[in-house]
């Protein structure tokens, strides 16, 4: 393949996957309206188009057109390019990410993926790790009390559970002894769910702890201590108005699906089919393409519906209490789930 | 290709540098500095060794550099103070940086087995080998025990910190006694 093709190819394949990206970003909120409306027993958005679909979009229009206040004490430089690095953070994350079946494109050029890397699972540990900046900074260049003990306690969570959720992504590093993301896939996806990390792999303890970490890391509920509307109004993006609060929005949301991807790639065997090798594989190129895309999307889906559903039901911990819990609990268990599966592997 | 790349980022790499020496504001320093590790992660990449890279990332842009802004906000340190210094160290101080760097680094492009670092030639060069394995291979087999030593002495390190800051007798808030239970 020619570079002039393959620069075509890859600037095609990042448009479509950011643009996919973004809607997938507005129905998730869409999504999280809807499902917390009927937990509490209500309609959730049903005006705007058919069942409130359009209603994302509105939302949309409505971020741009309202007015941009920046209040004067703020530290301008910081305090505007704090949204751009948490959006990007989110965005950039995806890069790394298969959700199809490898190959598919002409010349053997992988149509699911922007770059397939063996250090894969160590970038969006990278790129997260680089999204606190965002928040802590924004935080910080408000020059407001909320504000900034918003980002501060959302520095210090994002440090205590960064470990936890590292440390737990070791012991499914150690089975597929690689950390490029189609290995790990393809090391579980032998026998169908059976072989799933969760289920043969004997992964589901690190499930858990990765499920609770990265609750805390996306600022999620019941972890969302750095906004908690009770004691600190907004949390870290109190004086953003319009498209820059709409930006630390969107970022939540993209750290939610990014968390998903990551999660059906490691425990929840990827792209493949439940079934494994008991289906048959298709015969036509279309089906067999568009098959694993959708056993990818489903996984992420049911994904966030727990998120939602963890919203919906759980009270706010205290902060002493997640700070107790990230340190005493996720971490010793983690450091024991790799004690474990080492000592299963070397067993074995 | 790789040589655009590396100007590119070298370039970032010593305007972040100098930005870091010049700025009087200490969350702009901590921020340029995050600027260099990360450019340093790149020409690392470039260089083939793409898990160093990553994990210069994670550990220094992602975790080191993020203690350092949370203390810098915690403390909320103002402007730094600006003195005039002596003379004879505005005028000598240059020079002198610069040569030592320049006899340091003909004495490195002369040590033996050390040559000049070529670009992108780690990444293509063994396909079914990653750097990651040959990494760990040094690092848990023939390098074993200097491996555990240092870890023993980082852990140390952190028992006195935690030695040091927990004086003995110190009076804990009974908020905070009945939080603990």
């Amino acid at each position: 393949m020619t570079i002039f093709a393959f620069f075509l190819w890859s600037s095609a394949k990042v448009a479509v996957i950011t643009v996919m990206m973004l809607m997938g970003i507005a129905y998730t909120v869409l999504l999280e309206r809807k499902l917390v409306g009927r937990i509490q027993n209500r309609w959730g958005p049903s005006r705007v188009g058919p069942f409130g679909l359009l209603q994302p979009l509105v939302d949309g229009a409505k971020s741009f057109l309202k007015e941009d206040l920046i209040p004067t004490a703020v530290y301008r430089p910081l305090y505007l390019v704090a949204p751009i690095i948490s959006l990007g953070c989110a965005l950039i994350a995806i890069a790394v990410i298969p959700f199809g079946a490898p190959g598919m494109g002409p010349h053997g050029f992988d149509l699911f993926e922007i770059s397939n890397i063996n250090v894969g699972l160590l970038v969006i540990l990278g790129i997260t790790s680089i999204g606190v900046y965002g928040i802590a900074l924004a935080g910080w260049s408000s020059n407001n009390k909320y504000s900034l003990l918003g980002s501060l306690r959302s520095s210090a969570q994002l440090i205590s559970y960064e470990l936890a959720l590292g440390l737990s992504l070791v012991g499914v590093v150690l089975h597929a002894g690689s950390l490029n993301l189609r290995v790990i896939v393809e090391q579980q996806a032998t026998l169908g769910a059976a072989t799933w990390n969760i289920a043969g792999g004997g992964q589901i303890l690190a499930f858990f702890i990765y499920l609770m970490a990265a609750f805390a890391e996306t600022n999620r509920s019941p972890f969302d201590l750095p906004e908690a509307e009770s004691e600190l109004t907004g949390g870290y993006h109190t004086e953003y108005s319009s498209m820059k609060f709409a930006m630390f929005f969107m970022a939540e949301y993209g750290n939610m699906i990014n968390v998903g991807c990551v999660a059906t790639l490691l425990f929840l065997g990827g792209w493949t089919s439940p079934l494994g090798d008991l289906m048959p594989p298709f015969q036509s190129t279309v089906l067999s393409a568009l098959l694993p895309l959708f056993w990818f999307v489903l996984k992420v889906f049911l994904f966030l519906c727990l998120y939602v559903w963890v919203r919906g039901t759980l009270p706010r911990f205290r902060y002493d209490q997640l700070m107790n819990f990230g340190w005493r609990y996720l971490l010793p268990l983690a450091i024991l789930n790799i004690v474990g599966t080492s000592l299963w592997l070397a067993w074995r | 290709m790789h040589l655009i790349l590396f100007f590119l980022f070298a370039g970032f790499c010593l305007a972040g540098a100098i930005n870091l020496l010049l700025q009087t504001h200490p969350i702009n320093s901590a921020l340029s500095l995050i600027v260099v590790m990360t450019s340093l992660a790149v020409l690392y990449l470039l260089l083939g060794a793409e898990f160093l890279a990553i994990a210069q990332i994670i550990v220094y842009s992602g975790a080191v550099m993020v203690l350092f802004t949370f203390v810098v906000m915690l403390l909320n340190a103002g402007r730094e103070e600006r003195t005039l210094g002596s003379r004879a160290a505005s005028r000598i101080g240059f020079p002198a940086v610069v040569a030592l760097f320049a006899i340091l680094a003909t004495i490195l492009l002369h040590v033996q087995g050390l040559g000049a670092a070529h670009l992108g030639e780690g990444l293509s060069n063994a396909p079914g080998q990653s750097n990651l394995e040959l990494l760990s291979q040094v690092l848990f087999h023939e390098l074993l025990l200097p491996f555990e030593v240092t870890s023993v002495l980082i852990l140390i390190a952190i028992l006195g910190a935690v030695a040091l800051a927990h004086v003995e007798g110190s009076k804990i808030p009974e908020s905070e006694r009945v939080a603990q239970k």
